[in-house]
């Protein structure tokens, strides 16, 4: 089970560092996205895999999983909501103001300051 | 009074001349006169205890944890430097209300000048390093300010910078070497650095913090090779240079030298550095002075000259250099002063300070004349003259001084000094007011206001007194050695005197002054010589230095920092892998500890459903559609995964904002191109599949031995489990955490929530009030749009489905504090029943029946939460501690409250807010101008049911609706 978590880690890291080094922004922004999945599953993960055993008290059950990681995701995942949408009115900003997406800027000329 | 208000004086007195400056001229001086006239008086009150044998002590803790405390002590050498700053000051004060022109705005300058004072006044008084260094690196702030007073000129600014830069680099250097001292000696307090002289000198520490410390105080008085900054800081006008470079600023190396001459001084390295710095700067000084023709030129290497001087008396390390150098520090601070005001005094009313326009001023200005010549002759080392004594000591003590090579060779040296010294104190009188009166002065000089003279006049009163009786200089002389040398060694027995016998020393002055007079008779062909030899010019050489680092800075920005965010992307990716395997390869490890648990069937599914959607993803990515609904898939598995490992609220809280991310990126997409295009080579691909690979794999392996081991410390959750119901009246531990424990965290993700939830209101607000409005209401849309946008079933399904919705939420926020649910969940539901009105019925229809602007429900959970927070502070407790309580109601059961559930109110109506703002901003711009908004759900094109009514909606738009 560890095996399957951490590789479903590691593949989503690849995909999104992938994807964020595209060339057009909305593969980033989606790029960025799977980082975040990843990044929270490693943070939860990071309490140790537990099956069964979820952290709601209840009389006479004394082995419960690490709570602390969960409350740590849980305000993270709904912050990177925020994030996510503050790039993309960015993103889109730049299209609609240019009618360009491309992530660089562009190279500059030789010569120029 | 208080060294606390000695030293808070001027800084406050630093506010008044700067809010006085409309009163006038007079109000403005008067007052910076009378601050600096209380302080003086302040410190002087002091005296009497001092004289007792005290150290006068003002104490306050400041910064206890890192021994930064706000400690002051005046012992005999901070008396004697407060005591020349705040005298020199207040003759600097009443010299400066003359010479500033009506142009010059007084109030800054006096502004400055007190700050200034008030920086020195504390190096000098400062029991604690740390507190020192604070006033240190305010003094050379401060005479920034006061170099670059003229901003006008660029000379002015430019001697500003360089001071700043050399002083500034200086005073770095000599925080590392503080810090160096002060964990030697287990304190930063002086009074007990002083006592540890031992220890400190045996440390293998001391000479990195003698060579940086010394750096602070060589580059701050101006001591080779920092020697040049101080005459570029002459572009300053006069009273500040009179001010900074006679008394104070350029005093403050000297000082510290003095100050920390108990425990450094007295080693080889002390008195090779020292004292071979000391030297080769007071020739080198007394040398280039004779050539210079501005008179502040001449009057700025002197200074560096006489520094130098100082600096060698301090290396030397015996008690007899230390007395010397006290000594030359008061001669040499009433002369100067004096000298810098009559040079201020011939600029002002000749308007040249070039020597070779002057000459044969005597008649002309007869009070500046009697003034300058005294000042300068004790300058020259002449009997009767304050100077003539100090430097006496100085060439006695330098007959005992044996630095590399042979006996002679530092008297020699000293004497050479010498005479150059004599000889530009000789032509400063000379070729300024000796020879034939000149018809073409810039302006015809005469004498100045009183106001002028009166200041420099009564230094040189002070010259002629010490030098004709040096009996009544002596016991402050003594009194202040004592407190240099700090009990290291006796003060010495040698008196003060003119007359010494035929000692070495008379013989060497008697040199200086016969071969400076034998000099400056040949000064011409000597200059012509000086003009041809080839010299480093250091201002040149201090530029190119900076402008090299400043290229190396701009190179290295603009490759860094060239606008390819892939690029810095790719590097921040690369770097984070390499520092993570070297770690890793460094790192020693136990071997792993945990089993790995079995693997489950449906688990093993969810992973290939997740691997496939992945792979898939990466492959199909420029099919943006595509790549939404897949990352959906990836969304999901992961939430599945989370209830799966026993993490129900966050499977709860990850299905739901997948929702409402999908949405968002959908409303996106709607303005974004539906494909991304192929541009990357094949080879460019490669490069980022293997950089994606190496994260990818990083991540993986740190995982996988992160899991299958157990952590390195005991967790901290032990403690929330055990705490969660007893203290926190819950049994849903993660919500605990989230209300309660860690309450102040939730409390701030919130406000950041609702703070990006404002940033995408505010750019989409920008977007729709610039020129992008006009596109986006002109808009042709890139697809064909649906028959009907309202469709029926969905219209009726999710106003049925409204009530259910929101009871849910409202059903998962109560149970939060003892089942999974809470706060973030129901708000992000409620949002969703809200969201789906918005989709199936339309913007207007949604905005219409809106109660409440978002921003107000944002604010309102903000306030909500913080207020529960600040409700405990009535029960005596801290920010945000929870209190909670059991009651009952007949007939119902008994029912718990908690202010926890208050809190998690806020939490929900902030997040409510955050994502509905945002969703709303994003289909605000949406909105098209040929398409009216529809008041009506359930409409349906007709233009899809047959072209004849088609072509009457055209011609008669709006009537549809």
């Amino acid at each position: 089970m560890e095996f399957l978590v951490a590789s479903a880690i590691g593949l989503l890291t690849a995909a999104g560092i992938y994807l964020v080094l595209r060339l057009r922004t909305f593969p980033v922004i989606i790029g960025t996205s799977l980082l975040t999945y990843a990044v929270n599953v490693f943070l939860f993960a990071s309490g140790r895999l537990t099956v069964g055993a979820p952290p709601i008290l209840r009389a006479g059950v004394d082995s419960y999983t690490d709570p602390l990681p969960q409350a740590l995701v849980l305000t993270a995942i709904v912050i990177s909501f925020g994030m996510t949408a503050v790039v993309v009115v960015i993103a889109l900003g730049a299209y609609l103001g240019s009618d360009d997406d491309h992530v660089n800027d562009a190279p500059e000329e030789e010569g120029t300051p | 009074m208080s060294l606390f208000l000695v030293v808070a004086l001027p800084f406050l007195g630093a506010l008044l001349p700067g809010l006085l400056n409309g009163a006038g001229r007079k109000v403005c001086a008067g007052t910076t006169f009378a601050v600096t006239l209380t302080a003086l008086i302040g410190l002087l009150s002091n005296l009497p205890a001092l004289l007792n044998g005290e150290v006068v002590q003002a104490r306050v803790d400041w910064l206890p944890g890192l021994g930064m405390n706000m400690n002051l002590m005046m012992d005999g050498l901070g008396a004697f430097f407060a005591c020349l700053i705040l005298g020199i000051g207040l003759l600097i004060i009443a010299y400066a209300r003359s010479y500033l022109s009506r142009n010059d705005n007084m109030g800054e300058f006096f502004t400055y000048l007190l700050l200034f004072q008030g920086a020195m006044v504390g190096i000098v008084l400062s029991d604690n390093i740390l507190v020192l260094l604070v006033f240190w690196e305010l003094t050379s702030l401060s005479s920034f300010l006061l170099i670059g007073y003229w901003k006008h000129l660029p000379e002015g600014r430019q001697g500003a910078r360089m001071a700043l830069t050399v002083t500034g680099m200086g005073g770095l250097a000599m925080i590392g070497g503080m810090l160096i001292l002060g964990n030697i000696a287990g304190s930063y307090d002086l009074s007990v650095i002083l006592t540890q002289r031992e220890a400190i000198q045996a440390d293998p520490l001391y000479v990195p913090a003698l060579v940086l410390i010394l750096l602070g105080c060589f580059t701050k008085s101006a001591q080779f090779p920092f020697h040049f900054w101080l005459p570029h800081a002459m572009a300053a006008p006069t009273p500040v240079s009179a001010y900074l470079h006679s008394a104070t600023m350029v005093k403050a190396g000297i000082f510290l030298m003095a100050r920390m001459w108990p425990v450094l001084s007295g080693t080889p390295e002390w008195f090779y550095l020292v004292t071979t710095a000391g030297l080769v700067t007071m020739v080198l000084g007394a040398v280039i002075g004779l050539f210079k023709h501005d008179l502040k030129a001449l009057l700025a290497f002197s200074t560096v000259s006489h520094l130098g001087l100082i600096t060698m008396l301090l290396g030397t390390g015996t008690a007899f250099g230390a007395m010397a150098a006290v000594f030359h520090i008061l001669n040499h601070a009433t002369f100067k002063a004096a000298l810098f005001m009559s040079a201020g005094i011939i600029d002002h009313e000749a308007h040249t300070r070039d020597i070779r326009r002057l000459g044969g001023l005597r008649h002309l200005m007869p009070v500046t004349f009697v003034i300058a010549t005294i000042a300068a002759l004790s300058m020259a080392g002449i009997p009767f003259f304050n100077g003539f004594l100090s430097k006496e000591m100085w060439l006695e003590e330098t007959t005992h001084t044996y630095l590399f090579g042979p006996e002679w060779l530092v008297p020699a040296l000293a004497t050479f000094g010498a005479v150059f010294s004599a000889a530009y104190s000789f032509r400063y009188i000379g070729h300024v007011f000796l020879g034939e009166e000149r018809h073409d002065y810039p302006a015809h000089p005469h004498d100045p206001p009183a106001g002028m003279w009166l200041p420099p006049a009564f230094l040189t009163v002070l010259v002629v007194v010490i030098g004709v009786a040096p009996l009544l200089a002596q016991p402050a002389v003594k009194f202040v050695t004592a407190a240099v040398l700090g009990g290291v060694e006796e003060v010495p027995g040698a008196y003060l005197a003119i007359w010494h016998g035929f000692t070495p020393a008379l013989f060497m002055s008697v040199i200086a002054v016969v071969g400076g007079l034998v000099l400056l008779a040949l000064f011409t062909p000597l200059l012509k010589l000086w003009d041809a030899a080839p010299r480093p010019e250091a201002k040149t050489i201090f530029e190119a230095i900076v402008e090299a680092f400043a290229r190396l800075a701009r190179d290295t920005t603009q490759t860094l920092h060239n606008g390819a965010f892939t690029q810095y992307a790719g590097i921040l990716a690369l770097t984070i892998v390499a520092a993570g395997s070297h770690a890793w390869l460094t790192g020693s490890d136990a071997g792993p500890a945990r089993d790995a648990s079995p693997v489950n069937i449906i688990a093993a599914l969810g992973w290939l459903a997740l691997i496939l959607a992945t792979a898939f993803l990466v492959i199909k990515h420029r099919n943006r559609l595509l790549a939404l609904i897949l990352m959906g898939i990836v969304g999901t598995v992961v939430s599945v995964g989370f209830a799966f490992f026993s993490a129900p609220d966050l499977a709860m809280t990850q299905i739901s904002v997948e929702v409402v991310t999908i949405i968002l990126l959908l409303l996106a997409l709607n303005f974004l191109p539906d494909t991304t295009p192929s541009e990357s080579s094949l080879g460019k691909k490669l490069r980022d599949g293997i950089i994606a690979l190496a994260g990818g794999a990083a991540t993986f392996v740190f995982s996988y031995h992160l899991l299958l081991r157990e952590a390195v410390t005991t967790p901290i959750s032990e403690y929330h489990l055990e705490n969660s119901y007893k203290g926190g009246g819950g049994t849903n531990v993660v919500n605990v955490i989230l209300v309660d424990f860690r309450g102040f965290d939730t409390y701030g993700e919130i406000i950041v929530l609702g703070i990006a939830a404002l940033v995408i209101f505010a750019l989409t607000e920008t977007l729709l009030g610039g020129p992008v409005r006009a596109r986006l209401l002109n808009r042709v849309p890139d697809k064909p749009l649906a028959g009907d946008r309202h469709p029926l079933m969905m219209v009726v399904l999710t106003r049925v489905m409204m009530p259910v919705v929101l009871m849910v939420a409202v059903y998962i926020f109560l149970r939060g504090h003892n089942e999974p649910g809470g706060g973030f969940i129901a708000g992000l539901v409620a949002a969703i029943a809200v969201v789906m009105q918005y989709m199936a019925s339309g913007f207007a229809w949604a905005t219409e029946r809106q109660r409440y602007p978002y921003h107000g429900i944002i604010g309102a959970g903000v306030l909500v939460a913080g207020l529960t927070g600040i409700g405990a502070w009535f029960t005596g407790h801290e920010f945000l501690t929870s209190s909670f309580g059991y009651f009952r109601i007949p007939p119902m059961e008994e029912f718990e409250l908690a202010s926890a559930a208050a809190f998690d109110l806020g939490v929900f109506l902030a997040v409510l807010g955050a994502v509905m703002l945002s969703l709303e901003s994003f289909s605000r711009l949406a909105r098209r101008a040929h398409v009216e908004d529809s008041e009506y759900a359930m409409d349906i094109d007709p233009s899809r049911e047959d072209d004849a009514a088609a072509t009457a909606t055209a011609l008669n738009p709006g009537k549809e609706g």
